[in-house]
């Protein structure tokens, strides 16, 4: 009986302090991703060649995010019945999209207004004992370019 | 020492390869920490101090690939990726490795 009262209360926790956490993440990202417009996230591998030769400098940004109680026991739910886990969804977006900001920020503070190449890794750092995801990381790179005056 | 992650260097030429360099370190926080991070597993949100650790830990890695491309006498690491593995549970690995190469 007091285990379900113990699982109860971090169901609710999880739950009410979870989705106040993800609606104010995603209503900065949303307000950062317009502020951090101006600079520009290409993938490509090589700039064309149309692009004036500037300094170059390796810039990154990280982040580790963890997912709430309550959606972790959604998802191990999820599991017995298989189909779309969309709290694990949410998770990974919003730490990508974090993770691209933060590079940006470097590159900003260096004066670049465009970073190619960019990379996403993820990976899942600390593994629960069941072995399901419990928070993981994002590390968002590339290369900036600074524009110098000739 | 310019690192990039790109091929080449925009506006310079490189005139010779020397191969493979690499850094990477295993790191840990104290156990205060990981308390804290599964107390944030309840709650959900970011990690500060895993994040903190990560960062502090990539910055060394790519410190000891530069330290290590200077020792043969590269002025510039091309091609540069990253990587990330758990090796217990707290602990992580990261690793960076790339091209050193020379440039004019």
């Amino acid at each position: 009986m007091a285990d379900l009262i113990v699982l109860a209360v971090f169901l609710a926790v999880g739950y009410v302090f979870g989705r106040i956490a993800e609606k104010r993440h995603y209503k900065s990202i949303i307000k950062r991703e317009k502020q951090y417009r101006h600079i520009a996230a290409i993938s490509s591998r090589i700039p064309p060649p149309s692009q004036p030769a500037d300094a170059s400098m390796l810039v990154t940004g990280s982040v580790v995010i963890s997912v709430d109680y309550f959606k972790r026991f959604l998802a191990s739910l999820r599991t017995l019945i298989g189909g779309r886990i969309i709290s694990y969804e949410s998770l990974l977006d919003r730490a990508r999209r974090e993770a691209i900001l933060r590079m940006k920020q470097q590159a900003e503070s260096y004066g670049a207004d465009k970073v190619f190449n960019i990379k996403l890794e993820t990976a899942s750092i600390s593994k629960s004992a069941k072995g399901a995801i419990g928070s993981i990381e994002v590390l968002a790179y590339g290369t900036a370019l600074i524009p110098v005056d000739r | 020492m310019i690192v990039s992650n790109m091929e080449i260097i925009p506006g310079k030429r490189i005139t010779e390869h020397l191969g493979l360099v690499q850094g990477s370190t295993v790191r840990t926080k104290h156990v205060g920490r990981d308390i804290m991070a599964s107390v944030k597993n309840i709650f959900g949100g970011e990690l500060q101090g895993y994040t903190e650790l990560l960062s502090e830990s990539r910055e060394e890695a790519v410190d000891r690939m530069k330290k290590q491309a200077e020792a043969i006498g590269a002025n510039a690491v091309v091609n540069v990726r990253f990587s990330t593995s758990s090796v217990t549970q707290g602990a992580a690995e990261l690793f960076a490795y790339g091209t050193a190469v020379i440039m004019e």
